[in-house]
């Protein structure tokens, strides 16, 4: 087991009240597994990936839970070694490039630094012929053509899969054992999505990364993970392999989403789920999508469900399996 | 779906000048809609899909091209020369909900204001209307006294299409109107278009980069690419036989869901490069850089236009 998340509750303080956002998440990511984060928006897809790392906003609070990275507990860890996993172990694509790069220093004075710090950890202060070499490897690495101009380039001058590109180069980097992805692809075209997905496929299998790709687009998901976890609301509703989940879904939630999901080879969506996420200022005491969910009953809203084990591999949250 | 054309575009153009040159976002395009059909145009971002519907809806005229709407209107004059009649019968649902409506009126407000301008019900009884409106896209009379913050996104697409039908439209522009929301909103927002579409023999031309929407709700598919349309086919046989290698590529790129969607995606196609810039597009066939079966013709002469069959049109030297 490689990462093991228990009962992680994140809250978000404002100056008026507490956003809480995470209720009681687990998770657990084996060596070489690629697990897939099914959620839509406003779920606490990216505050977990966030609380994986510690780098939660200022306001993040974690009250209670456990997250165990190969053996150590995350959250009880001095600043010297969470830097280390950071730069060597744990690297993360985030969703926007545009946000995540600044946009006022070149690709080059921005990889130069990533691989900089990654090398002293490991005790080497690198001349910049080396750092040169590194990163022109690197971009070869995520098919970029043409590895100096991009060097040269600000982030605004590249297209936005080359911009990806050069994230997924810069999350490589410091991930020699896990890598989070957190929805890489939205905001790009289909046909680069495609690029990139493959790419990072083949990264990742070419390494044996462990992976955690986190999406509200399911197809995807279904086709690069091995087994899935839904989120909603904070909380995880249901787990299991992944032809598994999606052939057999159990949670009401699941089951919803995936008819709602347009098909190519046949007309007609579900009905989708009326009703929007709940406030996270006062959530639902019991389960969260008891608001919304079509077969509710009285014991839904007063408690949460805790796990039931439907077969071997596959666990869902919900009382209807009680 | 009748067979009289309700609007018909030939040959139409748009250039934006900008500090690197003069874009060619739509550079001669020709197409017609059919009464009581939803026609998709499909593209990437930068194809010029957006830019088609924007100008038929007269945010700004063409370049050239004419575009004739019910037989009697010309389209290329700007949206404030338009007569009243005409701009109560064209009405568009754009992307962001977040954005296309007032954050400052309440929902009433927002739907009340094109039944006033268009006067179509007496102004005493116009909350009446803004109730029965709701009610048809399937929100409840509350919804009535929030503002759009308080909803959630499907519920704000619901109402920016209750103010698109409240003048009474025939013709409406989707544009990009799912893309911003999640799939269990999205599928509401879907099921409601395609029942208003069917009770008040409305006609849609969507614009989407989404071909699992396409295949949900349209009858005839048009991929457009650097400002051109490559192929045009009816749904069915658009997804059964694909033709141009762009096409295919677009497909095979689709993460599919199941075994029965991977099979419709083409084989031996693969995604390479990206879409040039609309400044300087390639020459020949505009696709021909990324195209695998890309041969010395293409990169010097448009394809001409290839027909498959009645409905079924390629524009590619392949089936030449």
């Amino acid at each position: 087991m490689l990462l093991e998340i228990n009962d992680l509750h994140v809250y978000y303080k404002s100056y008026w009240y507490i956003l809480k956002v995470l209720n009681g998440v687990w998770l657990r990511v084996d060596k070489g597994e690629r697990v897939g984060i099914i959620g839509e928006s406003g779920s606490g897809k990216t505050t977990l990936l966030k609380s994986i790392l510690k780098i939660l906003p200022q306001n993040g609070i974690i009250p209670r839970g456990e997250i165990r990275y190969d053996g150590k507990n995350i959250l009880k860890l001095g600043d010297n070694e969470l830097t280390k996993i950071r730069r060597k172990e744990i690297g993360i694509i985030f969703q926007d490039p545009m946000a995540a790069l600044n946009p006022v220093f070149t690709i080059k004075e921005q990889l130069y630094d990533i691989i900089k710090h990654k090398m002293m950890i490991e005790g080497h202060n690198p001349s910049s012929k080396e750092l040169h070499e590194q990163a022109v490897k690197i971009l070869n690495d995520v098919r970029l053509p043409d590895p100096e101009r991009v060097l040269k380039s600000y982030p605004f001058q590249l297209s936005g899969g080359m911009r990806q590109r050069v994230m997924i180069a810069m999350a490589l980097i410091s991930a020699e054992k896990l890598l989070l992805a957190d929805e890489p692809t939205t905001n790009l075209d289909v046909t680069i999505q495609d690029q990139i997905l493959k790419l990072i496929h083949k990264l990742v299998t070419e390494k044996n990364l462990s992976t955690i790709l986190v999406s509200h687009a399911l197809g995807m998901v279904y086709q690069m993970t091995d087994r899935v976890f839904v989120l909603y609301a904070g909380d995880i509703m249901e787990e299991a392999g992944t032809n598994e989940l999606f052939n057999h879904p159990k949670h009401p939630y699941t089951q919803l989403l995936i008819s709602s999901t347009p098909r190519l080879s046949s007309v007609g969506v579900g009905e989708g789920i009326k009703g929007k996420i709940p406030d996270y200022r006062n959530p639902p005491p019991g389960c969260r999508f008891a608001p919304r969910c079509p077969y509710v009953m009285d014991k839904c809203i007063n408690m949460k469900p805790g796990k039931i084990q439907v077969n071997r591999d596959h666990v869902v949250s919900c009382y209807l399996y009680d | 779906m009748s067979n009289y054309t309700i609007l018909s575009v030939s040959d139409l153009r748009k250039y934006f000048t900008t500090a690197e040159g003069v874009v060619r976002a739509v550079d001669g395009v020709s197409f017609n809609v059919k009464h009581g059909e939803t026609l998709a145009l499909v593209g990437e971002s930068g194809s010029g899909k957006t830019t088609t519907g924007h100008v038929i809806m007269g945010f700004y005229p063409p370049d050239g091209g004419k575009i004739i709407y019910k037989g009697a209107y010309e389209l290329s004059i700007p949206m404030k020369k338009r007569p009243l009649e005409l701009k109560r019968d064209i009405q568009i649902v754009f992307q962001d909900p977040g954005t296309s409506l007032n954050p400052k009126r309440l929902v009433k407000d927002i739907i009340s204001l094109p039944l006033l301008v268009h006067r179509i019900v007496d102004k005493r009884r116009v909350y009446e209307k803004v109730a029965e409106l709701l009610e048809y896209v399937g929100l409840s009379e509350e919804y009535m006294f929030r503002y759009p913050h308080e909803l959630g996104g499907g519920e704000k697409q619901l109402v920016a299409i209750a103010r698109a039908l409240a003048p009474n439209p025939s013709f409406i522009i989707l544009d990009e109107s799912t893309s911003a929301l999640d799939v269990s909103s999205q599928a509401k927002v879907l099921n409601t278009l395609v029942k208003i579409q069917n009770e008040l023999k409305l006609t849609y031309l969507l614009i989407t980069h989404d071909l699992g929407v396409v295949r949900n709700i349209s009858q005839r598919v048009m991929i457009m690419y650097l400002g051109k349309i490559y192929e045009e086919a009816p749904t069915e046989e658009f997804f059964k036989l694909p033709m141009h290698p762009y096409t295919q590529m677009l497909l095979s790129s689709i993460p599919t869901l199941s075994e029965e969607d991977e099979k419709i995606k083409p084989r031996g196609i693969e995604s390479v490069g990206e879409i040039p810039s609309a400044v300087k597009p390639p020459s020949g066939c505009r696709f021909h850089t990324r195209c695998p079966f890309a041969k010395q013709i293409c990169m010097e002469k448009d394809p001409p236009d290839i027909i498959v069959n009645n409905n079924h049109i390629v524009r590619c030297w392949l089936y030449e």
